[in-house]
């Protein structure tokens, strides 16, 4: 039964309120792969499933476990000996039937053997519990290939997630508290004339109380500048100062006592974000001096073009600055008062928003729909590559003492994964994982540690304890860590195929022991 | 603070009791528990190996899963977003005995994460449909529902469990289920019996922010004791939706507020239900000509579904979170010291936790068992301090109900529950404290939604 379009507009409610139906858009025509169906793997996948993501492909050549369906909601007893990556599509497709669900039975280094072209055609993928050589293999195809790779392990009570992705372009952060744009400092003319229309000398008590404060610190601005030779209020001293004179514009009774004129409050307290100078943030101004934005050719996403537009929006029509946002927070003020201003404010965002459009149109013929309104939100996201990490020649040693410096930071966790891989590559297994090794593998996992120190230089000391805590671990993949895991990295691969929200750069760690998280830079 | 430990010490004097007062009953619901081999492998090594980093009084032993697996008893409360993880969390982490309590039916708007659910479960309850689900997927998993209000429920219900989870949606809830498991602590000789302390894990969820909390009641903050955590809901003053509107939910609000009790427009004594596709779609009408007026853009309709039901974007990946967060302290933890207490998370700009010790507060009205002060003159009248209660920050009451005894006898001062209590006593409201014959140092006697159990008030005069 094919899914009305309000039937699913009423499934995916709560999460269209989150991204839009643009986003959901994108969620939609996606198709990720996920290797290896393990509980972080399901995991993962349910969070993509429910809310509908077009397609999803598992690649699993492993044999479905008991100890595998013990901590796995999508693999039942019954499926016991048969192919996981089977058994996990059944139980994962029947959460949403508008989502399409794939399998290949075969081990991913196969596929990296015959045919690894296979993993172009995704919009991103997922690798699971992947031990080293296979991460790394895999990670330089998707490089190439310029497909995103999200490499996440959950190995005993640590979570692990590597953000792979060479050029990740955000349009909508959605940042949670940002300054208004509301160019008190270098007012454009059509707000200088609104701000004109107004003498708050002449006006009666009920306009005089529900004028918006922003037209109140306008008009106290432009007294405070032509007696103080056109310097704005600069220190605290002089913001306190300006803050009594909007206090003085309070209307006064009959017995000379202060009406109780909310607006002229409000002006007060704002006036610190007010007075703040108009600014492009260094974040846009860093992305619109880069090389991307520089040398645009056919072949530049639209993100990059935009940016060239607004770079020479911004040098001529902007005079140094970029496009008005066009929105401002409620205040006290009668309707009528607060759309004039607000409506001031609209049409000068979408006069600038015409200007950068003509200025795409010069740079490139045809480009999808522009948005102005997120100039300065715009963040770029690039990670390096696996490959850039794990050689000895460009390792991030910086990031990894400075950290190690805190014996118990999360990087000794980091430390320890590494040390493991390690540990697999020689033993063919990882350490601890039957009771009777546990404490011999202790000195062989110490061995290990040496050596990946050894090997890139790194003069920090691992505390004992941990190598202790990874043996006893025994590879063992806890299900609420899987699903704390499974939950973190959806949301991520929600991040870039959406292109919403910002992405974490580049490694995660979280440690359920103490419920600890790092985001660190590889 | 070891969360088996307690669980353990409790599970042996609850025997015990049993043992001595009558015929001990065996708690089949695990009998055929179809094992296989390796089920538990992921769990056992946390259960029984000893590590460096364990709580100091856990002892690697056999003796935990079996614990859990056939007589650790959890209770989650809600059988949502957080309960549907919730549930999955500790059925594969070897937790066999479950209640669930959850008064609600299924939506189609729950579908896109409450994932025990499917479209054709709409309008069953939501407790059935979740137990249903864990004990066919999980073998040997009973998980056993109640289509309840937890306020249905008195303390010989909550006593028999160990935890207490919960993934409610209201603050009034919570508070009702901290002040049920305050009301269980037994002191002997002032000191606290810690086999009567129930430990909450407590989350909540919005968006890609969340929270999760352990409180050990008696001993850390209670949910009362942070009351002023939670953020205030947004009321919109009514001379700006009833003549000064700005912004669209003004518009959508005066419908709701005045309008439809106005124009009653699908009958007498019919009240808006924001479920009724029809019932929005009539506010939503409504609302663009109010906007109209006054030059408004930005009406739509799942703008006001979204203020009329005051509804909170929600995605699975954050319930999942902050399920495997809350959960951790629950089960696997179980060896470690549980989280310490209260952790916030945000995955808007890359991933963000935190994690802080919530502190007691000295005087909670909750916890602290010190007796709350009233501070009033003689001459106040008694709907100042029914604002007090209702307007406070650190009481944040719904609809107080107050009594006093006066001159030996028991009066009720104040109901505003049950209408015709309500009309008897509403003349009260605008009398004196002493027009009463409250006298100083009275004890007032106060009831709420918000707390199982009455609160006692001490009234003290100011000159």
């Amino acid at each position: 039964m094919a899914a009305t379009k309000t039937s699913k507009e009423q499934r995916y409610d709560r999460q269209l309120r989150l991204w839009g139906d643009h986003g959901q858009e994108a969620l939609e025509n996606a198709h990720v792969c996920l290797i290896n169906a393990t509980a972080t793997g399901t995991e993962t996948l349910k969070n993509l499933v429910l809310p509908g993501i077009g397609a999803f492909t598992i690649v699993d050549g492993h044999t479905v476990s008991g100890e595998d369906v013990g901590n796995n909601f999508f693999l039942s007893s019954s499926s016991i000996g048969k192919n996981r990556a089977q058994a996990a599509t059944e139980l994962l497709q029947e959460l949403n039937s508008d989502v399409s669900g794939n399998f290949v039975e075969e081990n991913p280094d196969k596929l990296l053997d015959n045919d690894p072209e296979f993993f172009h055609r995704f919009t991103l993928v997922i690798g699971v519990q992947l031990p080293e050589s296979t991460c790394l293999r895999l990670g330089s195809v998707l490089w190439s290939a310029s497909v995103p790779f999200l490499v996440c392990k959950t190995y005993g009570l640590i979570g692990y997630m590597r953000l792979v992705v060479k050029e990740h372009t955000v349009i909508e952060s959605h940042p949670d508290n940002a300054l208004e744009d509301l160019r008190l400092d270098q007012p454009f003319a059509e707000l200088k004339s609104h701000i004109q229309s107004y003498d708050l000398e002449s006006m009666e008590k009920k306009d005089h109380s529900h004028t918006p404060w922003i037209i109140i610190v306008a008009k106290y601005l432009e007294k405070w500048l032509s007696e103080h030779n056109s310097q704005p209020p600069k220190n605290y001293k002089e913001k306190e100062a300006f803050r009594q004179l909007i206090r003085q514009g309070i209307l006064k009774n009959d017995n000379d006592v202060p009406e109780d004129e909310e607006n002229f409050e409000e002006a007060v307290k704002n006036v610190n974000t007010a007075l703040n100078p108009t600014k492009i943030p260094t974040a846009v101004e860093d992305l619109i001096n880069s090389e991307q934005c520089s040398n645009i050719t056919s072949q530049s996403a639209s993100f990059w073009v935009m940016l060239r537009a607004i770079k020479e929006f911004i040098q001529s029509e902007g005079n140094g600055s970029l496009p008005v946002r066009g929105t401002i927070p409620d205040m006290i003020a009668d309707s009528q008062k607060f759309i004039n201003l607000q409506n001031v404010y609209r049409e000068k965002a979408m006069q600038d928003a015409a200007a950068v459009s003509k200025h795409v149109e010069c740079i490139l013929q045809s480009v999808g729909k522009v948005s102005c309104k997120n100039a300065s939100f715009l963040r770029v996201v690039c990670c390096r590559s696996l490959a850039e990490e794990y050689s000895v020649d460009s390792v991030n040693k910086d990031e990894i003492t400075s950290y190690m410096d805190s014996p118990d930071s999360e990087m000794v966790l980091y430390l320890m994964l590494r040390a493991v891989d390690r540990f697999y590559q020689q033993h063919s297994r990882y350490p601890g994982v039957y009771n009777y090794q546990v404490e011999e593998d202790i000195s062989k996992l110490k061995l290990c540690v040496n050596s990946l120190l050894q090997e890139y230089s790194l003069n920090v000391n691992i505390k004992d304890d941990y190598i202790h805590e990874f043996c006893r671990y025994g590879a063992a993949e806890p299900h609420t860590v899987a699903a704390f895991l499974g939950g973190s990295a959806a949301q991520e691969v929600i991040k870039i195929i959406s292109h919403q929200f910002v992405p974490f750069n580049n490694t995660f760690i979280y440690n359920a022991m103490s419920q600890t998280s790092a985001t660190f830079q590889l | 603070m070891n969360l088996l430990l307690f669980s353990l010490f409790r599970e042996k004097k609850r025997r015990r009791v049993v043992e001595l007062t009558e015929k001990m009953v065996v708690d089949g619901g695990t009998g055929t528990r179809c094992e296989w081999e390796g089920r538990w492998n992921h769990v056992r090594k946390f259960l029984e190996r000893s590590g460096p980093f364990t709580h100091p009084d856990f002892e690697a032993s056999t003796e935990s899963l079996q614990f859990m697996l056939d007589t650790c008893k959890i209770l989650v409360i809600g059988a949502g977003g957080l309960g549907c993880e919730l549930l999955k969390d500790l059925a594969l982490s070897g937790f066999c005995n479950i209640h669930v309590v959850d008064m609600d039916t299924i939506d189609v708007s729950n579908l896109n994460r409450q994932f025990l659910f499917r479209p054709k479960d709409v309008g069953r309850p939501k407790a059935d449909v979740a137990a249903e689900f864990i004990n066919s997927r999980i073998p040997g998993c009973c998980v056993v529902p109640h289509c309840k209000k937890i306020q249905d429920f008195d303390e010989t219900f909550y006593r028999q469990f160990h935890i207490i989870v919960c993934g409610l949606d209201s603050i009034v809830a919570r508070r009702w289920m901290n002040g049920m498991l305050l009301s269980l602590l037994v002191y002997e000789d002032g000191v606290l019996d810690p086999s009567s302390i129930i430990p909450l894990i407590d989350g909540g969820t919005e968006g890609f922010k969340g929270n999760a909390r352990v409180i050990l009641p008696g001993m850390t903050a209670c949910i009362d004791c942070t009351l002023e955590l939670y953020p205030p809901q947004i009321n919109f003053p009514m001379c700006t939706i009833a003549s000064m509107p700005r912004l669209p939910e003004h518009c959508i609000e005066y419908v709701r507020i005045l309008l439809w009790p106005k124009e009653k427009p699908f009958g007498d004594g019919v009240g808006l239900d924001g479920d009724d596709p029809d019932h929005i779609q009539w506010v939503y009408q409504k609302s663009l000509e109010r906007a109209a007026e006054f030059s408004i853009t930005g009406v739509t309709y799942r703008l006001t579904q979204g203020v009329v039901k005051r509804i909170i974007p929600a995605v699975a990946s954050t319930n999942a979170v902050i399920a495997g967060k809350g959960q951790n302290p629950g089960i696997v933890k179980f060896a470690y010291i549980p989280l310490n207490n209260y952790m916030v998370f945000n995955d808007v700009d890359g991933l963000y936790t935190y994690t802080f010790e919530a502190e007691r507060k000295e005087n909670c009205s909750a916890c602290s068992q010190v007796p709350q002060d009233l501070h009033f003159s003689p001459s106040s009248k008694l709907q100042e301090v029914l604002d007090y209660l209702t307007e406070s920050a650190s009481l944040q009451m719904k609809s107080p109900a107050i009594t006093a005894t006066v001159e030996g006898k028991n009066k009720t001062l104040y109901l505003q529950s049950v209408a015709s209590i309500e009309q008897r006593t509403r003349p009260n409201l605008s009398k004196t404290l002493k027009e009463l014959g409250l006298s100083d140092g009275q004890e007032l006697a106060i009831a709420d939604v918000t707390t199982p159990q009455t609160m006692l008030f001490r009234l003290s005069f100011t000159s």
